[in-house]
């Protein structure tokens, strides 16, 4: 075991993505506290989706893939606040639309450049060779710029999740905050999701959130519990995709899978024996 | 001078006028009930003295040093907070946040008044429990508790015994009066319980659409409008 380990390492891909797999699991278990709390679960998946439109014209018109995703989720992500925000579309609805038409456009052209083959295969279910070093260098600063920006806004972050109005109500600009998390989200979901996959990032962000939920039973131990729990998924499953050779995205959800039925389990006698 | 005076305001929610004319105002150590019938346009009157809407005409003033983000609100819950892991004491803190700014971190002092107000309504061996396993009557503990943590002048409560049994409204009630008189905090409060309100008010506010009645508790009950509001409430 401990020289499959070595072995692992020695590989400089794999350095990568475990370097970038931990900073981005971080990120995303913490603010997926929050986007599960507030009923926000899928904005994870329809940011992926547009990822996916973004990186698809990305390629097609030879440019840096993460330099052309970044900003324009980050425009999705701020759009579908403001659409979820108003009236006349509702939240889900705006996410199904623009995840939806993300896709469309990304395939088709994908379809005209290249053709549906193996790029196409590694977006949806992500990559573990996807990572270039420069791709990393950027991807640990902005991670650690996402980390950086949750912990100075942890406590404003806690009152906008609890309860909105409150926190309007006592001088808290709830709309920049939840902008803020909107944009950290976006950040997170484009870095991970070459490696995830533009179908499954959206794992990030909801089971680890959920899984310290079963047990945890205050703000801040489910916070630091889904963060724990989410970079030791990414690690096991990794090391899983590494050494029985199966995709890294579907190793880690099948990984966090079992996590949150151990602790679906613990739960429920922990409830047992102190009620 | 008073903590809170309206002007002759009106208020339009989407496009619709649910408020005009509204006048009157709200003292040191007063205990208003806002009384009135669904639609009558008191969450919109609650939004509006929270600074969340302006009022389309009319002016809302504070004054005696009460600043915009100190009014210690006390929301109806929402679906969100059934399910939310947040232990007491971190809800309670976070009523402390206004008196932050922009610094991003809670200091000895914050952290003291919360414990302070949880001691004061009893809930302090409620500290590291989550909030989503206590009793109706012990959660608006909390969130009175939060919303002093926000305010030393005036507190201002939307509906806070909606799904409480008689006892613990009672019992919430008498707390509310004891802030009100040893800690001299202003009350507000919206209710459709009519009789308690007649109870422990000092002030009525009778809203539809328009105050049909303001003054005090004792005009209301000798009051033409108020022996009508009272007399069918009783009948119900």
């Amino acid at each position: 075991m401990f020289d499959k380990m070595i072995e692992m390492f020695s590989y400089p891909f794999m350095v990568r993505a475990v370097l970038v797999g931990t900073m981005v699991s971080l990120c995303s278990a913490l603010l997926g506290v929050s986007l599960v709390l507030k009923r926000y679960s899928m904005i994870g998946d329809g940011l992926s989706h547009v990822g996916f439109g973004a990186l698809a014209i990305a390629t097609a018109a030879n440019a840096a893939p993460l330099a052309v995703a970044i900003p324009v989720v980050i425009l999705a992500a701020v759009l579908l606040l403001r659409i979820s925000g108003s009236s006349k579309i509702k939240g889900d609805a705006a996410i199904a639309l623009i995840s939806t038409s993300a896709l469309a456009v990304g395939v088709m052209v994908i379809s005209m450049t290249t053709g549906m083959n193996t790029d196409v295969y590694n977006y949806m279910f992500g990559s573990i060779l996807a990572m270039s070093s420069s791709d990393v260098r950027l991807s640990v600063v902005l991670s650690a710029a996402v980390l950086i920006l949750y912990i100075l806004f942890y406590h404003k972050i806690f009152a906008i999740t609890f309860d909105e109005t409150f926190a309007l109500a006592t001088g808290v600009r709830a709309n920049l905050y939840n902008t803020l998390i909107a944009v950290l989200t976006a950040v997170t979901i484009v870095l991970g999701m070459r490696m995830m996959g533009a179908l499954l990032i959206s794992s990030l962000i909801i089971f680890p959130a959920l899984t310290s939920m079963r047990v945890c039973r205050t703000f801040k131990s489910v916070i630091i519990n889904s963060a724990v729990i989410s970079v030791i998924c990414l690690f096991v499953g990794i090391t899983v995709s590494y050494v029985w050779a199966t995709p890294a995205g579907a190793s880690v959800v099948i990984v966090n899978i079992a996590a949150l039925l151990i602790y679906t389990v613990a739960g429920a006698v922990k409830n047992k024996t102190f009620l | 001078m008073a903590l809170i005076k309206c002007e002759n305001i009106s208020i339009a929610y989407e496009g619709q006028t649910v408020v005009h004319d509204l006048s009157f105002q709200v003292g040191e150590d007063d205990y208003l009930c806002i009384v009135g019938e669904n639609g009558s346009g008191k969450s919109t009157l609650v939004k509006s003295l929270l600074g969340l809407k302006a009022p389309a005409k009319g002016k809302i003033i504070l004054g005696d040093g009460l600043s915009q983000n100190e009014i210690g609100y006390l929301p109806q819950q929402t679906d969100v907070q059934k399910d939310f892991p947040a232990s007491v004491y971190e809800v309670v803190l976070s009523g402390r946040l206004n008196s932050r700014g922009l610094r991003p971190f809670y200091t000895a002092a914050d952290k003291n008044n919360a414990r302070e107000n949880m001691d004061l309504l009893g809930i302090r061996e409620l500290e590291k429990q989550c909030f989503r396993d206590l009793s109706g009557g012990q959660k608006q503990r909390v969130l009175l508790a939060r919303a002093l943590c926000a305010t030393r002048k005036l507190l201002l409560l939307d509906e806070p015994v909606t799904g409480l049994d008689p006892i613990v409204t009672q019992e919430f009630y008498q707390l509310l009066r004891q802030i009100n008189r040893d800690s001299e905090i202003a009350v507000v409060m919206v209710s459709h319980d009519i009789e308690s309100t007649m109870e422990y008010a000092s002030h009525i506010l009778h809203l539809q659409e328009t105050a049909l009645f303001f003054g005090t508790a004792e005009e209301y009950r000798n009051s033409e409008i108020g022996k009508a509001f009272l007399g069918g409430e009783q009948r119900v």
